[in-house]
């Protein structure tokens, strides 16, 4: 019974954890398998400066109508996607390579942000903002989360192939169609669904990890796309689980606790991951003879 | 393979001009390709072949002139750039890399049926890498990367068939077998232009030639082009830009 009221309890009795955890679990189902295609195109940091790129938006509708999630969800969907959008296209039709019209273009974003926050804001309700209120999900969060998710999953099936393909040889796609471009800016834009669905759930900041941390460990587990893409979804949801329950037995901040699990995940991985986790390194090479 | 084939394409240069900031490249190519024809595109470093199979692909815009490519699409023309821009550390298979060659057929969303997967699966072993279907891109070699690229191409099934060094740093029995593919397209009725630096094998394998070192030094059967009086000609072509050069007029007459 001990492990039951350690592991089982609280989300049993608990209507909020609950609720958390149920939050989670449709994150890590959106917001995992799009951080491994952000790894494989060398992207890692744009989910940090998409992240960031969407403050301005959250801020305005924070300072319209207060801490309410639908008015900040809004405003961050639209400033992330004006970004993501800005940085596609002019990566796209001038000589600035991506990250750098990203950088350029969530650097004004931020900024933007600060500042309409300091003219009204206090430092209390940022701070809510930067690190999230997963043990506070109304119903609303909720079904946005599932939504969110739902959304993100069909919408990568859809554009998978072309994604792929526009991933491994972006030129031979441009030739044979133009669904690359689709594709990429489609791409993008669940980038910022996730991270605006993630930032209610877990704050700006720590959205990112929930992306890219199981993104990154999938690497130590799977060779393949779709293996890497299950292995993500699996250390999300238990990085879920486990920051969780952290937090409630601890106290701790549940933000905090749920990516600092997802972390201690990828320092395992990157040590005892079967694909070329550090520790397989010191054992003595061994080979075949052909 | 089968051959599905839209008939081979007369191409046609009209006085076409490509370059990169407001400096020629190809200058003024005028000139025609039949239906079926097998050019090797020969010159110095510098003298325009890449820009020019660019140009056909419809990768650069022209500055002055036009390609007719008598029809056929864009989008049907199969070209394998010098440096394919790919990335091999993306966990794709050889066999994914293949079928990518089959996106004209079945596109972002069909399905690969079983019709396809023979494709692939002949394409594969034509190139010689039966073996190699599940290997993924990162653990090939220069020449077995090639060679999928070559079977990407047999997939495609184009008419129009552009090659820019495809033999580079490669070994000879590799090179053996992908000029043995080429041959192939050129029987099946298809037009092959390949960029090309070796002359010894312009000489034995390609019938017809363009000598191009900005300008058309020569153009024709192949004996009649690579000859040692057009290849200092083409040597003597300056690759560096002149930034006070005049602006070429349409109605001028030089070149």
């Amino acid at each position: 019974m001990i492990l039951y009221d350690a592991l089982i309890a609280p989300f049993a009795d608990y209507a909020f954890m609950a609720r958390a955890l149920a939050g989670c679990i449709a994150l890590s189902f959106g917001a995992a398998p799009v951080g491994v295609f952000l790894m494989l195109r060398r992207m890692s940091l744009a989910g940090d400066a998409m992240a960031h790129a969407i403050l301005p938006g959250a801020a305005i509708g924070f300072l319209i109508s207060g801490l309410k999630i639908l008015p900040m969800t809004l405003g961050g969907m639209i400033a992330g996607l004006t970004v993501a959008l800005l940085a596609g296209l002019v990566s796209r039709t001038t000589v600035l390579k991506e990250d750098a019209s990203l950088a350029a273009f969530y650097l004004i974003s931020l900024a933007l942000g600060v500042l309409i926050v300091s003219m009204k804001g206090t430092n209390v309700d940022l701070l809510h903002v930067l690190f999230g209120t997963v043990l506070a999900l109304d119903d609303t969060a909720l079904y946005f989360l599932g939504g969110a998710s739902t959304v993100s999953l069909f919408a990568l099936a859809l554009i998978y192939r072309a994604l792929v393909a526009e991933c491994v040889d972006p030129n031979f796609l441009g030739i044979v169609s133009r669904a690359g471009s689709v594709a990429h800016l489609t791409f993008l834009g669940l980038v910022v669904l996730n991270l605006v669905s993630g930032f209610q759930a877990l704050g700006t900041l720590l959205a990112v990890g929930m992306m890219m941390l199981p993104a990154v460990t999938s690497r130590f587990w799977a060779r393949t796309l779709p293996g890497m893409m299950a292995a993500a979804i699996a250390v999300a949801l238990l990085a879920s689980v486990a920051g969780l329950l952290v937090s409630y037995h601890f106290s701790a901040p549940s933000g905090p606790a749920i990516t600092l699990a997802a972390g201690a995940a990828f320092i395992a991985s990157l040590l005892f991951g079967p694909q070329g986790g550090l520790f397989w390194k010191l054992l003595p090479p061994k080979h075949r003879t052909a | 393979m089968a051959m599905s084939l839209a008939t081979a394409p007369a191409l046609t240069f009209n006085r076409v001009t490509f370059g990169y900031e407001g400096h020629p490249a190809v200058h003024h190519l005028a000139g025609s390709v039949p239906p079926g024809s097998l050019l090797a595109v020969i010159g110095p470093n510098g003298s325009g072949k890449s820009t020019l199979l660019k140009g056909l692909v419809g990768a650069l815009r022209p500055l002055e002139g036009g390609i007719d490519l008598d029809g056929l699409s864009r989008h049907d023309i199969a070209y394998l750039p010098q440096q394919a821009d790919i990335d091999r550390s993306f966990p794709i298979t050889v066999s994914e890399l293949v079928a990518m060659g089959l996106w004209r057929k079945i596109g972002a969303w069909g399905r690969i049926g079983v019709h396809h997967r023979e494709l692939i699966a002949r394409a594969i072993s034509s190139v010689g890498l039966e073996g190699f279907e599940s290997r993924t891109l990162d653990t090939l070699s220069g020449g077995q990367l090639q060679r999928a690229l070559f079977a990407r191409v047999l997939t495609q099934d184009c008419p129009l068939i552009l090659l820019d060094e495809p033999l580079n740093a490669i070994d000879g029995k590799t090179a053996a077998d992908l000029i043995a593919l080429i041959h192939r397209w050129h029987g099946e009725g298809r037009t092959v232009i390949a960029v090309l630096h070796d002359l010894a094998v312009v000489k034995e394998q390609f019938p017809t030639a363009l000598l191009l070192a900005r300008e058309t030094i020569a153009w024709g059967p192949t004996s009649g082009v690579v000859t040692p009086a057009n290849l200092l000609r083409a040597r003597a072509m300056s690759e560096r830009w002149d930034e006070t050069a005049p602006w070429c007029s349409g109605a001028s007459k030089h070149a």
